[in-house]
């Protein structure tokens, strides 16, 4: 209160008219998704009659929910993405450390290069290379499995993060990595002592790579289109492609699909967006 | 000769190929060699016998001569131009000015304005590519409400303040030849704003206090202060979102196949390179895939990309340090 008292009048406007836009955009982002959600429980009238309004005990009707429930494989879906998004995530976390480890603790012959050929992926983008993966997956017997799409998101996800994870290791102290080969430690071991003094960059690696592996659509589309393969983005996909005329369905496996997302984001936000703007500032 | 260099190899140490191993195979695997090889296959052709054989530069040559090909090819690269600049002049002067009101102390509530306005930027395309088609939908008359509602508060208001706007009409925006590209990038320029804004403002509070104390001593305005010192320090910043945005635009898909479906219409009005990708490469209802012209479409669009990423590089990167010094 006593930091506004103190402005003076022309600021106090300037103060007024920055909350209305950021009142007015925060509206903006947010009327779309709460339209979706309020009207995901209402009977198909009031859709159409009382879009705007909450629903009440004589607009209530779930039946869009009992449609997705009876007719989509959610749950399967839901498995397959939070399989796939760990499993990658986990390896492009281990992969990437390990490497970044090798490039920034030892001199070898090699090292320059080797660096940039692992930070040449970061600006393309690997669905230039659809043509051939998709080859290679099925020479490898892979197509429909989640192995396939693990691989492709732990190979897209590695060049930012061998990047972003060197820079960091490079920081390290030096005393410490001395301290433990004086003691006999061997080289393995001291890379397993240095990771949990990276973990603010971990962080910032799984933030930058989570939300495009869970939300891709591309790689399912092409090399795991199965039903017992799809991820959530795809299965929604298909599901609202097919029942696109439903609209008590598509609003309920919209808030389906969204919802989790939601939640998940607002208790993890503080951690993505310091990620984020870590990554950003270095 | 040979010797010395077995000697040399004998004496790398075993730890080094271990720790880089994994890393080098898979990204090797999945991602070089995919790249490198849908390269060599855009210089291949099935003969009659369904064999592929070398062609040289053929496809590239029938993709931007042939009559079936090139309108598609040039349609394709227009619209992306189009869906680019409509990100590069509503997205990030939107998402820098969020930034630049978010970074001030005097705002309070920061934290809940950005976290609200990032929530469509975690959300799938897919989602978000159905949650607009039902708001547009004129069935539902969403979009005909808010357009009646802006008419009838905003625009009378200024006209009554005597500037002359004509009313907006509602159109089924995504059925439309001319409206149906710009509303989809505009859709896409709502879902990723999130994007410039966080990397704005990441740069924007990291700029010391000191210096923004020293010009207000001077006695320069806000205004001023803004494009005179800010903006000219987060420049790098605006650099790295102009990339990001480029690449990420000229790779897009997953919206325009989500509301459009992979035929991208009305009439191909809003087809981009990567549904004129995917549908060349993977073929849609009758017509069946061509993995070598989908090759050589993704080697266009690796063209243009890498010249992007080239032009930043070494354009704006090395005039930025001269500014600097």
């Amino acid at each position: 209160m006593t930091a506004i008292r103190q402005l003076r009048p022309a600021q106090t406007i300037q103060l007024v008219i920055a909350h209305l836009v950021l009142l007015a955009y925060t509206a903006l982002a947010m009327f779309p998704i709460i339209l979706i959600v309020i009207n995901s429980v209402k009977s198909k009238r009031a859709i159409f009659t009382t879009p705007y309004a909450m629903p009440n005990s004589n607009t209530w009707d779930p039946i869009g929910y009992e449609t997705v429930w009876d007719r989509a494989s959610f749950p399967s879906y839901f498995q397959n993405s939070i399989i796939v998004t760990l499993a990658s995530l986990l390896l492009i976390m281990l992969a990437g450390s390990m490497a970044a480890w090798a490039l920034a603790e030892y001199r070898f012959p090699g090292n320059a290069i080797m660096g940039l050929y692992l930070a040449l992926g970061i600006m393309i983008p690997i669905r230039l290379g659809t043509v051939s993966i998709l080859r290679l997956v099925v020479d490898l017997h892979l197509v429909g499995t989640l192995y396939a799409l693990i691989l492709v998101y732990t190979a897209s996800g590695l060049p930012l993060a061998v990047f972003i994870l060197t820079n960091f290791m490079k920081q390290v102290p030096r005393d410490l990595k001395d301290a433990a080969r004086v003691d006999g430690a061997s080289e393995y071991r001291i890379y397993l002592m240095i990771l949990p003094l990276v973990r603010p960059a971990l962080g910032t690696v799984m933030v930058f790579n989570m939300i495009p592996i869970w939300n891709d659509l591309w790689f399912p589309l092409i090399l795991a289109p199965s039903e017992k393969s799809k991820t959530v983005t795809l299965g929604a996909q298909s599901f609202l492609g097919q029942f696109v005329n439903d609209w008590n369905a598509v609003l309920a496996s919209l808030s389906l699909a969204m919802i989790p997302m939601v939640i998940l984001y607002i208790i993890f936000s503080r951690q993505l967006i310091r990620g984020l703007t870590a990554g950003a500032v270095k | 000769m040979l010797r010395t260099l077995w000697a040399n190899r004998s004496k790398f140490p075993l730890h080094i190929i271990v720790f880089l191993a994994p890393a080098v195979i898979i990204y090797s695997t999945f991602m070089i060699y995919p790249l490198i090889d849908s390269l060599r296959l855009s210089l291949y052709a099935p003969d009659d016998n369904q064999q592929e054989v070398f062609v040289g530069l053929d496809n590239y040559q029938k993709l931007t001569t042939d009559d079936l090909w090139q309108p598609r090819l040039e349609g394709a690269i227009k619209n992306n131009i189009k869906f680019f600049a409509i990100h590069m002049l509503v997205q990030n002067p939107i998402g820098l000015l969020l930034a630049a009101l978010l970074s001030s102390q005097f705002i309070r509530g920061r934290a809940i304005y950005r976290t609200v306005i990032f929530t469509p930027t975690v959300l799938s395309v897919v989602l978000i590519g159905f949650i607009w088609r039902m708001i547009l939908s004129p069935l539902w008359g969403i979009s005909a409400d808010v357009i009646d509602f802006i008419n009838a508060n905003i625009i009378d208001n200024l006209n009554t303040l005597g500037f002359g706007i004509d009313a907006i009409e509602n159109q089924p925006w995504l059925g439309l030849e001319n409206t149906a590209l710009p509303t989809l990038a505009l859709i896409s320029v709502w879902q990723w704003i999130g994007i410039p804004m966080m990397l704005f403002l990441a740069a924007l509070i990291s700029i010391p206090d000191e210096l923004i104390e020293a010009a207000r001593v001077d006695g320069a305005t806000a205004w001023g202060v803004f494009w005179r010192i800010k903006f000219r320090l987060i420049l790098p910043t605006v650099g790295i979102v102009g990339v990001l945005t480029f690449v990420g635009n000229f790779n897009a898909f997953d919206l325009i196949y989500t509301t459009q479906r992979a035929t991208a219409g009305p009439n191909y009005s809003t087809d981009i390179l990567g549904t004129f990708f995917y549908r060349t490469f993977f073929g849609i209802q009758l017509t069946p895939g061509n993995p070598t012209m989908g090759a050589t479409i993704a080697g266009v669009m690796f063209l243009i990309i890498l010249a992007g990423v080239l032009l930043y590089m070494f354009g704006w990167q090395r005039r930025i340090l001269q500014v600097e010094y």
